[in-house]
């Protein structure tokens, strides 16, 4: 039976414990003792007795499962590729999955009588839809039958079991139902728990992402020096020619991390004297009409996929800017059309929403106290705001400036069309530089081999993009957070 | 009632004393009313404040002091629903005429809020805050005199003296409240008003900001909303009732105290409501 079978079954049994239980909690009813849970939480209780167990034991299952298959692939196959290289077992492995999955589609009398043969049985797969790498192999075929008997079994046994423990679930919670049964705490108790289990998963995530990135991090530092990558000055990663040393290309961090860094400065330098100005001008000043359509249409920007702010770079900016310089030198433009500046600016329009948003919020958080004694000692608005309101939230607009570069430094469309490909190591911001990002783009995509350190590369850049912004964004919280308690 | 004994046999003294000041009118309000949106909060409340006393506004909540307070340095015009009308006069002059300059009128009449609201710096810096936008001081010289002075009158002086350099925000309630004191009185206004400066403090800071307001009406007009009805009787020479957005009546304290015309005055200070 498949998954999704079991599941549904599960959930109707779940709804049906819910229905008699509800329905059981109202006929105990009979007014003389007052009844603990109202009778739906009885219904509740239950239902969630029943489908928790069951489903955890399935879900449970279920990646056992195909852990095991996996492995009992690898066993059966014969000792000369097991002895092969990994890529090799792998690569055979993955022709049986498919093949096992492609046997799924025939019916049971042309399984009876299966072609031992692999060019015999292919035309009858292609008919049915199925494709198959044409390496794969005779032998296959009894391994793939016998797989697909084994995962059958396994299988069976999941959905006996989850629905066996769904019913005895459900036994168990009817059988609790009584007016003084706390159904109402215990349904209570669940929702902690899966409100728990939810914020875990995403710190689970987090976790399993940066452990797959490091596990390739280290894989690449085992082919190239940790100096050369954290001290070189030069990116020339080269070609990575499939079986060519490891060594080959020089993969310097610095070039890369200095465009990173300047990109967003440059960027910051437009965010955030615009947004922190537009953010005093609609906490301070607005009148609440004009507040209410100049937020909405600032915070528009910040739904602009930042795709089509690189294209705006890349067509329009950018051209405009080397038309520019080239007119007022009147020949050889000093702005090339892929900048620094190209880049910095188009991104820095990107952020000023962030920077707006944040520190309007910062700004109105500022007690009306302040502005009360400020205004009521005869200062102007400005005054107020100059020398009360904006250093009584300084604290915090850093931290949003914090937060706004980490933004901008694991911005990676804007960069990718505007800012080149060039690793330059240069202060010149009419010229093209690159940044972590766009080389993490440019090492991944293309036909490139995964084993060498052209492509393990782009992990160890992905790692230190991740602690640069992890750092950023944990001053920011500590620096946000300090400022919230002085009025607390 | 004993307090209420000695207080009236002070006034006594003090009535003799100030016989000379006592017709001088500092600010006149003429039929001011004041709407938020729709709401209307006072009617058409018309009442004195004396030059160097102390008017006390007392009634229940919601009963529209603060609100006739808050026009008295035009604060209500940083509530974009508010509305004033009527004509309410400082030395005569319409402060709501349009030839005033708000932030100048604010200079003349200072206002001290129910929190204490220091701003997030220094000591010295709160109080260097007005003079500083002002320009009162030509140098820094003056400047610490000026500091030094208002924290003398402010009474908080001896206790601030030297930690001028630490954080306002770092001190008591009650020394918090006397900083927003020597704040307003550094830019040497006329009027100070008080919006409930005590109702946030202990007892014992009470009675230290309760001392000095006394001490404050030899140079400055002071008015004052309360809740507390002991304060009012302690602190103030003069005390308006106000009741649902009207004023009820206005007078000499121990009069409004012992002998008060309207009824409802006579229920509020017997706490039979509010």
């Amino acid at each position: 039976m498949s998954f999704l079978l079991v599941f549904a079954i599960v959930l109707a049994i779940g709804l049906a414990a819910f229905v008699v239980g509800r329905q059981r909690a109202r006929a105990q009813d009979d007014g003389t003792v007052k009844p603990h849970s109202r009778a739906h939480y009885h219904g509740w209780w239950a239902f969630l007795t029943g489908v928790v167990p069951a489903v955890l034991f399935l879900a449970a299952w279920d990646i056992g499962a195909s852990a095991y298959l996996n492995s009992h692939i690898h066993s059966s196959l014969p000792a000369d590729v097991a002895d092969g290289t990994v890529a090799h077992e792998d690569l055979s492995a993955g022709l049986v999955k498919s093949l096992a999955s492609g046997l799924r589609k025939l019916d049971s009398q042309t399984l009876a009588t299966l072609p031992s043969t692999f060019t015999e049985l292919q035309p009858m797969l292609a008919a049915k839809g199925v494709a198959l790498a044409p390496d794969t192999q005779d032998y296959m075929i009894p391994i793939a039958t016998e797989t697909n008997s084994v995962s059958d079994r396994l299988g069976m046994i999941s959905a006996v079991v989850s629905i066996g423990l769904a019913l005895i679930g459900v036994g168990f919670g009817l059988k609790g139902i009584s007016p003084r049964a706390r159904a109402r705490n215990n349904v209570e108790k669940v929702m902690l728990w899966s409100l728990l289990g939810a914020s875990t998963l995403a710190i689970l995530t987090t976790i399993g992402i940066v452990l797959s990135m490091l596990f390739q991090t280290i894989a690449f530092f085992e082919k190239v020096p940790l100096t050369n990558f954290f001290f070189g000055a030069v990116w020339d990663p080269r070609f990575a020619a499939a079986g060519a040393g490891a060594s080959e290309g020089q993969f310097g961090l610095i070039p890369l991390l200095a465009g990173t860094l300047y990109i967003a400065f440059v960027a910051l330098l437009v965010a955030v004297p615009i947004g922190l100005m537009s953010a005093v001008y609609m906490s301070e000043y607005a009148a609440p009409k004009v507040r209410a359509v100049v937020k909405p249409a600032l915070e528009l920007l910040a739904g602009i996929p930042t795709i089509v702010y690189g294209i705006f770079a890349l067509v329009t900016l950018g051209p405009f800017l080397r038309d520019i310089s080239a007119a007022l030198t009147g020949g050889t433009p000093f702005i090339q059309a892929q900048s620094i500046l190209t880049a910095g600016l188009v991104m820095g329009v990107m952020l000023i929403p962030v920077v707006s948003s944040l520190s309007d919020d910062i700004i109105t958080a500022v007690p009306r106290a302040m502005r009360d004694g400020s205004l009521g000692l005869g200062a102007t608005r400005s005054e107020t705001i100059k020398r009360v309101i904006l250093p009584a939230a300084l604290p915090g607009i850093v931290g949003a400036i914090l937060l706004t570069a980490s933004r901008a430094i694991g911005e990676t469309m804007i960069v990718v069309l505007a800012a080149g490909v060039a690793a330059n190591l240069t202060l010149n911001p009419f010229e093209a530089m690159t940044t972590i990002t766009v080389k993490i783009v440019n090492q991944l995509t293309g036909d490139l081999e995964f084993n060498t350190p052209q492509t393990l590369v782009a992990f160890a850049l992905g790692i230190t993009l991740f602690a640069l912004t992890l750092v950023m964004n944990i001053v920011a919280l500590y620096i946000v957070r300090k400022y919230r308690e002085q009025y607390e | 009632m004993n307090i209420m004994t000695e207080k009236s046999l002070d006034d006594a003294v003090n009535a003799e004393m100030n016989a000379r000041t006592n017709e001088i009118i500092k600010m006149r309000g003429d039929k001011v009313t004041v709407h938020y949106g729709e709401k209307q909060a006072l009617f058409g409340v018309d009442l004195d404040v004396r030059q160097n006393q102390v008017t006390a506004l007392i009634g229940p909540s919601g009963c529209g002091k603060s609100t006739f307070l808050r026009c008295l340095n035009r604060m209500n015009d940083t509530i974009d629903a508010a509305r004033v009308g009527g004509k309410i006069t400082l030395d005569s002059e319409d402060i709501y005429d349009p030839k005033i300059d708000v932030v100048e009128l604010r200079a003349r009449v200072g206002m001290v809020f129910q929190k204490p609201n220091p701003f997030p710096k220094s000591i010295y810096e709160n109080v260097a805050y007005g003079p500083r936008i002002h320009g009162l001081a030509k140098n820094k010289a003056e400047l610490d005199v000026i500091v030094e002075k208002s924290l003398q009158k402010a009474a908080l002086w001896n206790e601030a003296k030297d930690r001028l350099n630490e954080p306002g925000t770092g001190l008591s309630g009650g020394q918090q409240q006397r900083l927003c004191i020597a704040r307003a009185i550094a830019v040497s206004p006329e009027v100070i008003l008080m919006d409930e400066p005590c109702s946030a403090l202990d007892p014992i800071a009470t009675a230290k900001v309760e001392e000095l307001i006394d001490e404050l009406r030899e140079n400055y007009t002071i008015v004052i909303v309360t809740h507390s009805m002991q304060q009012a009787a302690r602190v103030s020479q003069r005390t308006a009732m106000f009741h649902l957005g009207y004023l009820v009546e206005e007078g000499p304290t121990d009069k409004m105290f012992t002998n008060p015309d309207d009824k409802r005055t006579q229920d509020y200070i017997t706490g039979r409501f509010g």
